[in-house]
């Protein structure tokens, strides 16, 4: 290492402190819940040619790979010779920008002493985009919302003023939305300031330098994990609920010598409703799922993502194009984890878990006074919640009980989601006896409970999937339990769709649990004590699946009388 | 205070217990080990030591001020009381689902910390307040009853009680608490809507079951220490050191002792702000850095900045997410794994990492020679000549430079193909930079630029780092205190009768209220000042007036102060022009046309800080005397270059030794980098400066 070695590795550990600056900003400044409880964000820093140096570690892993090549489309689509300090560029285009119109993507140019050195980026998941509002429903992509080509947002400094009038026009929220894209121009900025301070401090003129050591050190790093791969190649499939009918989606995972190809050859065809995935969405969850297995440590950029390849046939719902309906596009993405993983443990056994709830448990409540409102209220609010199901066991773990797996985001705590509209959430609490059962028990699910306010009546946008297609154990776990929707007063629900919801109902919810990992009879009848004594298994459960006898039962239950706990 | 006062400092850390006395102006300090079992021993083995050196007795003693990590050990080691959570149905399981998420993304087999409180120690009871803060459901008496029948029958120490929405409402809570108080009245009860009454369910009741859960150990512990003190002749008050860097009664430390949860690192801030006020200085950057960890805050116009939130107990790397929330007023500071005894090692990028794991006290760095073999911050800073081998600790540990040699060289020198003096210089580097980008990170969330900060340095490893990290953030000047090794104890002598009391109520300012906002804030100023009346039944007490603001629909507040005078005459667009100034400076410009909403509403109130005597600057009393030269390496020129050596304590005031150089003391040594000068100032602090080349 040479001196100018150190220097680089300082400047390195830098450029992820400043994206990771940038990130705080926007969630500190951000409108939509999404953002600033969820941190469903992304962002990063990039050279001149468009190629990721640095991503921030807060924010959820199906942007970083649409984000990672976003950039590359704003500099075709504005052309370099069009590029200004101070202009702002803007999209929420599925393909070009992280897959559904709901995601907006800001890319701002950085320039050193009149020179540009490199570009900012962020993207933030709002709470809506106008059409018909966040959900299934749709047949085309033109129903979904507003749609804002690559364009500038601000040209030398200047906002577009028609701009913002257009996407005021046309959206349920505007204050809100204009207000996060506000959020986002200002979290680029933020980056621009540190990286130009970073430059001066280390009297660069260019990124040139560090680039290269970035991408350079990544990509040898994550060839080096590759290359001590077994080179075979696999197949995995999983299906999953679909809208109106089940979608199977296959994968065939090749290791190369230097990458590794995901084909998902025989994957099912694009859905009539908005449940596609462009490919930019599902290659960066393919990319993900690869690299938490085989190189977790190597910072994404441009380089250490790049042995990962995905390739899937134009029209299958992993690759769905214009105009297909996308905005719930997560769902299948959600699930592409899972299905490489289920290849994957043909090469690689013992690292991967089994198949978990995949899909966030999302769902967005649009609320309005109803007829016999007594308060005689106009307002009506658009209130998103995201929600999590139980993880899949790990070969040495149980799974995670209501934890987000793929995705990277938070929930929003219950007292801020009923501050954004006359929501109210009567339970969130874990599920008992939804974990697969095996040597490992797959995380549990939760209860969810959700009315209204008195006099208030909504629609219910559901988001679910693992209805008819619960999580798959691994190496003889059992699967975890299915998601179950329905009203109060028993009338069913659908596990996707906007549905009517009167005043004085409420829908509950039991989602889903993660698959088990291994055979239930060689677990440990310590951890099956202590799931019982925690009530995460009831005692039928204990003894029918696990083998718990009734005196150990009968034992948990007096510790329980006793305030007591294992140990 | 009167010239008779005799004060003690006494700050128990996780190695040593300081303790300080001082008598007017003299000050007596001694460190010696903590006692675990039993804390008070080593407070009373180190009172009867200062009062020995003092020539006094514990009866001379006027007053006791004190502060301790054993609240944040119980927490961290999980060894608190038998505790039940009584919370709202439908929500047995916040304080375990947290948010959800995984704190490390990209690690396949990440637990989660495990919560306080199992499931089993949580139980639900109906009744519900709304977003409104209005009842949607009535709770029913006889269910609480039912449910505090099974908790004394089951034989908990302690009730932690955490309803959704009580920050709004308490009168849920409330009604808990009469059943409890009725039926069990040894049983210690803790409320949500008192310890922590903020918005956000999980921060909430984290809170109020880590009050609940330390509350009969920190009872006990206070009242054994009372006792102790008094059988030993001490007849004066003893008071608590809280998280938000003032002091409070025994009694309300004992009922609120989350409160305590990191007050020695209050201390430290208390201490250096006292610096600042000394020097006049409005701008200040206090670094504090150890044997395992460094911690960075921000103090403007001598005071520390301060936050509702923090998290204790990190399990993963110290990184965010990995502990548990904690939403009380603290002093606002980041601490990271950077200590003397960090450890470093090459990670598959050939990078080098270093930290947060640290090689303690035994073995120890390699130098100590005892058996550690992975490089420490330490031994890199043995290599780079910045310590001298043959003097440590007073020259109480004799350092081994080969073994660093060999441990920098097999482990970060071989796999990088450098040598150990260039290994040294990278592993050093490294743990600065980490050290500058929290501070900058931390700058930059407070809106702040560095460039205008003067630094105060304390703790043993603080003065080896501090002037290569004035380099690095452009900070003009250092100052190193005299006392710097137990500065926590001497910061606790300095720090006011304080408490900060605050609510959570939505006003919008389309909706603004000023008779609302006035009976809200003079209510909060009552509640605070009771609380510090308790502990000084005379002296004048100051309020200070917060209120959080944003736009409608955001979900971070920004604090803004108000004085008085618009606390008790509210003008909406007086709260407006604040808001709109303090955002723009914070973010880069405010957004047309939102509503703006204020959502916590804060009062501290506050005894006025002590007269502080200001340093008369000193300069140019010609060279200190030079005891030796050594080669240290200098990290912004790349080599070793010829340094002075000074010893402090032959360091005449106003004396003047430019860098490249080295100031030792026993417990430390201040290194002067090629770019910097070092004044000795009268009040013993050192003064580094940049040069008048003042190249970097």
């Amino acid at each position: 290492m040479t001196h100018s070695n150190v220097a680089y590795q300082v400047m390195w550990n830098r450029l992820i402190s400043v994206v990771e600056e940038q990130a705080q900003a926007l969630v500190r400044t951000a409108f939509s819940t999404s953002v600033r409880e969820a941190g469903d964000l992304s962002a990063g820093v990039y050279d001149v040619d468009g190629r990721m140096l640095a991503q921030a570690v807060t924010g959820t892993p199906g942007h970083v790979n649409a984000m990672a090549d976003a950039v590359a489309h704003f500099i075709r689509r504005i052309g370099h010779a069009n590029i200004y300090e101070g202009d702002v560029y803007v999209t929420n285009d599925p393909w070009e920008g992280t897959g559904h119109l709901h995601d907006f993507t800001m890319v701002t140019p950085s320039f050193c002493n009149g020179n540009l050195v490199g570009f900012f980026a962020c993207t933030a998941h709002v709470v809506d985009v106008g059409g018909r509002g966040f959900g299934a429903d749709a047949a085309s992509v033109f129903e979904e919302g507003l749609y804002v080509p690559i364009m500038k947002f601000a040209a030398r400094g200047v906002v577009d003023e028609t701009l913002v009038r257009i996407v005021r026009g046309n959206v349920r929220e505007p204050d809100q939305l204009i207000g996060d894209l506000y959020a986002l121009s200002t979290c680029n900025e933020i980056g621009h300031r540190r990286l130009i301070e970073m430059m001066g401090e280390f009297d660069l003129v260019d990124l040139t330098g560090i680039a290269e050591f970035i991408l350079d050190n990544s990509r040898r790093a994550t060839l080096e994990r590759i290359n001590a791969l077994p080179r075979k190649s696999a197949s995995g499939e999983m299906t999953v609920d679909g809208f109106d009918q089940p979608i199977k989606l296959c994968v065939t995972l090749s290791i190369e010598q230097d990458r590794i190809i995901c084909d998902f050859a025989g994957t099912s065809g694009v859905d009539k409703k908005g449940i596609n995935c462009p490919k930019v969405y599902a290659k960066a969850y393919a990319c993900y799922a690869l690299k938490c297995a085989i190189a977790p440590e190597i910072p994404n950029n441009a380089a250490s993502l790049a042995p990962f390849e995905m390739e899937a046939p134009v029209d299958t719902i992993v690759n769905a194009v214009h105009p297909a309906p996308v905005a719930l596009r997560h769902i299948v993405g959600h699930f592409v984890p899972d299905t490489v993983y289920n290849a994957l443990d043909k090469i690689l056994p013992d690292v991967v878990p089994a198949e978990g709830a995949g899909c966030l448990c999302n769902f967005q409540v649009s609320l309005r006074p109803s007829k016999d409102a007594p308060t005689g209220s106009t307002a009506r609010s658009e209130v998103l919640t995201f929600n999590s199901g139980g993880a899949g066991a790990r070969p040495n773990h149980d799974g995670l009980n209501a934890t987000a797996f793929p995705s990277g985001v938070m929930t929003m705590p219950i007292e801020a989601t009923e501050h954004a509209g006359p929501v109210i959430i009567w339970r969130k609490e874990l599920r008992a006896n939804s974990g697969g059962v095996g040597k490992q028990r797959g995380g549990l699910g939760q209860y969810m409970e959700v009315g209204a306010q008195a006099g208030y009546e909504f629609d219910f946008q559901a988001m679910f999937d693992r209805v008819d297609h619960p999580a798959n154990g691994r190496r003889d776990g059992g699967a975890g339990a299915p998601t179950t929707i329905a009203q109060d007063d028993g009338t069913v629900m659908r596990g996707k769709g906007k549905q009517f919801v009167a005043s004085g109902r409420k829908v509950m919810l039991a989602l889903p649990g993660g698959g088990g990992y291994g055979d239930v009879k060689l677990r440990d009848k310590e951890l099956v004590k202590r799931d019982l004594l925690r009530g995460y298994i009831c005692a039928q459960s204990a003894m029918d699946d696990y083998g718990l006898s009734q005196a150990d039962v009968d034992d948990i239950a007096m510790i329980i009388q006793n305030g007591g706990d294992l140990k | 205070m009167a010239n008779s006062s005799v004060r003690l400092g006494v700050d128990i850390g996780g190695t040593f217990t300081d303790v300080v006395l001082e008598t007017g102006a003299q000050r007596f300090s001694t460190k010696v080990l903590t006692t675990y079992d039993a804390p008070e021993n080593a407070i009373i083995d180190g009172m009867y030591q200062v009062c020995q050196q003092a020539g006094l007795e514990p009866c001379d003693i006027t007053q006791i001020i004190h502060g301790t990590t054993l609240a944040t050990n119980a927490l961290i080691e999980r060894r608190g009381a038998k505790t039940a959570l009584i919370t709202t149905q439908g929500f047995r399981d916040v304080i375990e689902m947290r948010t959800e998420s995984r704190f490390e993304q990209y690690d396949l087999n990440l637990n989660l910390p495990e919560p306080l409180l199992p499931r089993q120690m949580r139980y639900t009871v109906a009744g519900r307040i709304d977003a409104r803060g209005e009842i949607l459901i009535q709770m029913e008496r006889d269910e609480v009853e039912g449910i505090v029948d099974h908790i004394i029958a089951a034989g908990y120490e302690t009730v932690a009680v955490g309803l959704i929405h009580s920050y709004l409402n308490p009168i849920h809570e409330e009604l808990v608490r009469d059943v409890l108080a009725q039926k069990a009245p040894d049983i210690m009860v803790s409320l949500s809507c008192e310890v922590s009454p903020q918005m956000r369910e999980y921060e909430r009741f984290n809170t109020v079951v880590a009050n609940a859960y330390i509350k009969p150990l920190m009872k006990s512990y206070l009242g054994r220490l009372a006792d102790r003190l008094a059988g030993e002749g001490v007849s004066c008050n003893i008071f608590l050191m809280h998280s938000g860097g003032g002091i409070i009664s025994i009694e309300n430390a004992a009922e609120f002792p989350v409160r305590l949860v990191e007050s020695g690192p209050a201390g430290g801030a208390v201490f250096a702000a006292n610096i600042a006020a000394r020097y006049g200085l409005d701008k200040v950057l206090s670094f504090d850095m150890g044997g395992t960890t460094a911690k960075i805050c921000l103090i403007k116009n001598q005071t520390p900045k301060t936050s509702r939130v923090f998290e204790v107990a990190r399990t993963y790397r110290f990184k965010k997410g990995s502990g548990m929330p904690i939403s009380i007023p603290v002093i606002d500071m980041v601490e990271i794994g950077a200590g003397g005894g960090s450890l470093a090692h090459v990670d598959a990028m050939k990078q080098i990492r270093v930290g947060p794991e640290s090689a303690g006290s035994e073995p120890g760095p390699a130098c100590y020679g005892r058996g550690g073999t992975q490089p420490a911050v330490t031994d890199a800073d043995l290599v780079l000549g910045k310590l001298d081998p043959d003097n440590f600790a007073g020259g109480s540990i004799q350092l081994h430079a080969k073994k660093s040699a060999q441990s920098l060289q097999s482990v970060l020198g071989d796999p990088l193909d450098v040598d150990a003096a260039t290994a040294a210089f990278g592993l050093a580097e490294v743990v600065d930079e980490n050290m500058a980008n929290a501070a900058r990170v931390h700058a930059v969330e407070n809106g702040e630029d560095l460039s205008e900060y003067t630094m105060i340095a304390f703790g043993g490893a603080a003065p080896l780092h501090a002037g290569r990290l004035c380099e690095k953030l452009g900070v003009d000047r250092l100052l190193v205190p005299a006392g710097a090794g137990v500065g926590s104890a001497i910061g606790f002598l300095r720090a006011p009768f304080s408490f900060e009391a605050n609510r959570s109520v939505y006003m919008k300012l389309s909706g603004f209220d000023a008779d609302k906002i006035k009976t809200l804030l003079s209510e909060l100023q009552n509640e605070a000042t009771g609380f510090v009346r308790n502990c000084d039944a005379t002296s004048p007490i100051l309020s200070e007036f917060k209120v959080y603001m944003r736009y409608a629909g955001q979900g971070w507040e920004i604090p803004i102060v108000i004085s008085e005078d618009q606390a008790m005459n509210p003008c909406r667009d007086e709260f407006l022009t604040l808001f709109e100034a303090e955002y723009a400076k914070l973010f880069g410009r405010s957004v047309e046309g939102m509503d703006v909403e204020i959502t916590v509403w804060a009062v501290n109130a506050t005894t006025p800080p002590e007269p502080v005597e200001r340093a008369v600057i000193s300069s140019n009393a010609g060279d200190p005397t030079i005891a030796s030269v050594r080669d240290v390496f200098d990290p912004a020129l790349s080599k070793f270059v010829a340094s002075n050596i000074v010893d402090r304590k032959t360091m005449l005031n106003g004396e003047t030794i430019g860098g490249p150089a080295v100031i030792v003391e026993s417990e430390t040594s201040i290194i002067v980098p090629s770019s910097r000068i070092a004044t000795r100032q009268s009040d013993g602090c050192i003064d580094v400066t940049r040069n008048d080349k003042g190249t970097v």
